[in-house]
């Protein structure tokens, strides 16, 4: 698939429920390639849940979304291929060490286990790689997920509150993760709480309410009230 | 490959009053009725069991259906895991909760046939056997559905278990009737003399036909209950604008 | 070349299911000491005539596989739901298949393990008296063991996300257990009185045929039932 021709995410009426509940209710959405949007809102706004719907991790009740082209639900497995997901929780195998944990990580991706000294070094985490994950401290979990994720070489990162638990370093860390991301003409969707966070690498700020964009600004400037979003049937 | 349930697909729409589905209900009914009457007037007394052979005629029909019935699970599911449309796994759905109560009341009557028979309250007859499995697998699908709440993934599951429920119920009859055979136990009712044959064949359509109306009925049921929870869903959709 | 691929993330996911077990300790030494527990019981409850232990020897033993062997495979999607790591698994570009082979064989090796242990304790509390047949008693064992946990890895895949998922593995897997237990109990019986082909045979093919089914049945259906 021709990623050039298009948007590194599209995103029209996306919905989601969880029994009665709608978290989602018609968001609707574009990142350009090369460009980095953050997400803010309430909790329960519907941040994580986007993502995840994004990530295929959940599938959409109703609306369609595209990532570089791709289907989210008919294509399912080439949006895999294009994205890198960094979640809330780490998702790492505690009882393996680092290293472990990136070789299956490798093994899965089907990539080269040589670049792993590599990746870990870069996260910071290059003495720990033998270590068994359950000791870490829920910063060293985090950068052993980002460097998970950078194994994966993706394209379209989807970063949920990547921020959260990192000292300066961990935060530069992943502003450099994105740049790269910006650079590859991938794209990324950024979750935070606290514009400052991504001051420096978001060109967008899009604000979920109740499950729908409710607005949207330029960079980190204060939020415009341009009603961008919502329901198309 | 994984089949994905998509939005379009979906769209339940209820036809009708119901009604055609009534009258047909009580023909099912007058018909179970005439094949009763018919089954008791037409056989003279078993030489063993005398008069308590007539349970028969509500026994084994009952044990055909049951299994009718869990032939319609399996096409139902089948056809939800290769369509993906809602409806098939409603009527598995159904067909599974009116295939439990056939179930249960050829065990009940199986049992309580057995009791004078043979001074026991079960036999390890093998389509006996296999009707208790098969209620067992009848009742871990509604349990399935009963702790899984969401409705996608209720649909998956229980059509995957649905299906393999029914692989397993010819291995269970022929692994049972082995068994037996090796063991040398009693002998089982005779479902093939001449005298009862009319009898249990004018019930068992008759029973089908009750088998029909109710898992129809149950399906509509369902279809309502889903029609009205979609209408829910769009309403929610459309009153978002409350930022 | 792409099959190979496969087969490797599959070898991956097996070696990551043992090792996490092997270092968590927890699991594999309490499932074999609640199978021979369970064999203890059956024995108080059956015996301690000697005939009837040894009519009894072969059943006891399969339901304490069974009632132990269970407790393996919903521990072995706990592992990916404790840590949250279920979502990643599910990201790789890997078929679902692999996923599935993967703690297959891990759940294999880890009951085959527990038979290994409780096998023997069997023969010694039920005094079992044979000469011959042994070696086609364990292939036999072998036989059941595929049929159990390929059956347990798949309704363990949907069991261990649900409510009350102690109780809805075994509601699902043990009536689906029945031939297998069957012609286990039989067959094993048959060899061990050597009685080999006549009557064992026929057994024998039935758990063939049940084994060739289930475990393409559980692969296919496995795509449907492993997503969220």
């Amino acid at each position: 698939m021709n990623t050039s021709e298009h948007s590194a995410l599209k995103l029209e009426g996306l919905a989601r429920r969880f029994g009665v509940r709608w978290a989602l209710r018609g968001v609707t959405l574009e990142v350009r390639p090369g460009e980095v949007v953050g997400i803010m809102g309430h909790n329960g706004s519907g941040k994580s849940t986007l993502l995840r719907v994004i990530a295929t991790v959940l599938r959409p009740s109703a609306g369609d979304g595209w990532v570089f082209g791709n289907h989210l639900v008919r294509n399912a497995v080439d949006v895999r291929r294009h994205i890198g997901f960094l979640a809330h929780s780490p998702g790492l195998y505690e009882d393996l060490t680092a290293a472990e944990n990136l070789r299956f990580a490798a093994q899965m991706f089907g990539v080269a286990e040589s670049g792993i000294p590599f990746v870990l070094e870069r996260v910071g985490l290059g003495n720990a790689q033998d270590e068994r994950v359950r000791g870490f401290s829920a910063g060293m979990q985090r950068r052993l997920a980002l460097a998970r994720l950078i194994l994966g070489s993706p394209k379209l990162l989807l970063l949920d509150e990547p921020y959260n638990n990192f000292d300066a370093q961990g935060i530069q860390l992943v502003n450099e993760v994105i740049q790269e991301a910006r650079r590859g003409r991938g794209g990324a969707l950024v979750v935070l709480h606290d514009r400052r966070q991504g001051e420096h690498v978001l060109d967008r700020v899009a604000e979920l309410g109740h499950g729908v964009v409710v607005g949207v600004s330029a960079g980190a400037t204060p939020l415009s009230l341009v009603s961008a979003g919502g329901m198309t049937h | 490959m994984s089949r994905r349930v998509t939005p379009e697909s979906n769209r339940l729409t209820v036809t009708g009053s119901g009604r055609s589905l009534e009258w047909f209900g009580l023909v099912a009914l007058v018909a179970l009725i005439a094949a009763q009457v018919l089954a008791v007037l037409t056989s003279p007394p078993e030489r063993d069991m005398g008069h308590l052979q007539k349970i028969l005629y509500v026994h084994v029909p009952a044990a055909w259906n049951a299994f009718m019935a869990f032939f319609v699970v399996a096409i139902a599911s089948l056809m939800y895991l290769w369509k993906g449309r809602e409806r098939h796994d409603l009527l598995a759905a159904s067909a599974a909760e009116v295939g439990t109560v056939f179930t249960g009341l050829t065990l009940a009557l199986g049992s309580i046939w057995g009791r004078p028979t043979w001074g026991i309250w079960w036999t390890w007859d093998p389509r006996l056997t296999s009707t208790a499995v098969l209620f067992l697998v009848f009742v871990g699908y509604l349990s399935l559905r009963s702790f899984v709440e969401d409705a996608d993934q209720r649909a998956q599951w229980s059509a995957a278990v649905g299906l393999l429920g029914a692989l397993n119920v010819p291995i269970v009859y022929m692994s049972v009737r082995w068994w037996r055979t090796l063991h040398q136990m009693q002998s089982n009712p005779s479902t093939v003399d001449p005298e009862y044959v009319i009898g249990l064949r004018s019930n068992g359509i008759a029973l089908l036909l009750v088998l029909i109306y109710f898992i129809l009925k149950r399906y509509r049921a369902a279809r309502m209950e889903r029609l009205v929870e979609h209408m829910a869903e769009r309403a929610a959709l459309e009153g978002r604008d409350r930022a | 070349m792409a099959f190979g691929q496969d087969l490797r993330r599959a070898r991956a996911i097996m070696w990551k299911d043992l090792t996490t077990e092997r270092r968590s300790k927890a699991g594999f030494n309490a499932v074999a000491f609640l199978g021979v527990l369970i064999l203890l019981l059956f024995g108080f409850a059956l015996g301690p005539d000697t005939e009837a232990l040894r009519e009894a020897a072969a059943g006891a033993l399969w339901l304490a596989i069974l009632f132990s062997g269970v407790l393996a495979f919903n521990r072995s999607y706990q592992l990916e739901l404790d840590g949250g790591a279920l979502e990643p698994l599910l990201l790789y570009p890997a078929p679902r298949w692999t996923i599935f082979a993967g703690k297959f064989g891990a759940n294999l090796l880890f009951v085959l393990l527990v038979e290994a242990i409780v096998v023997p304790v069997a023969i010694i509390l039920f005094q079992v008296k044979s000469t011959t047949g042994w070696g086609s008693a364990a292939g036999v064992m072998v036989l059941g063991s595929i049929g159990f946990v390929t059956l347990g890895t798949f309704y363990a895949s949907m069991a261990s996300r649900s409510r009350a998922r102690e109780v809805l593995l075994p509601l699902l897997l043990f009536p689906m257990l029945i031939p297998v237990l069957l012609a286990s109990v039989e067959s094993s019986n048959a060899l061990l009185a050597g009685n080999p082909m006549r009557d064992a045979g026929a057994w024998v093919q039935l758990l063939v045929a049940f084994d060739v089914i289930f475990v393409v049945a559980s692969f296919l259906a496995f795509d449907h039932v492993i997503e969220v």
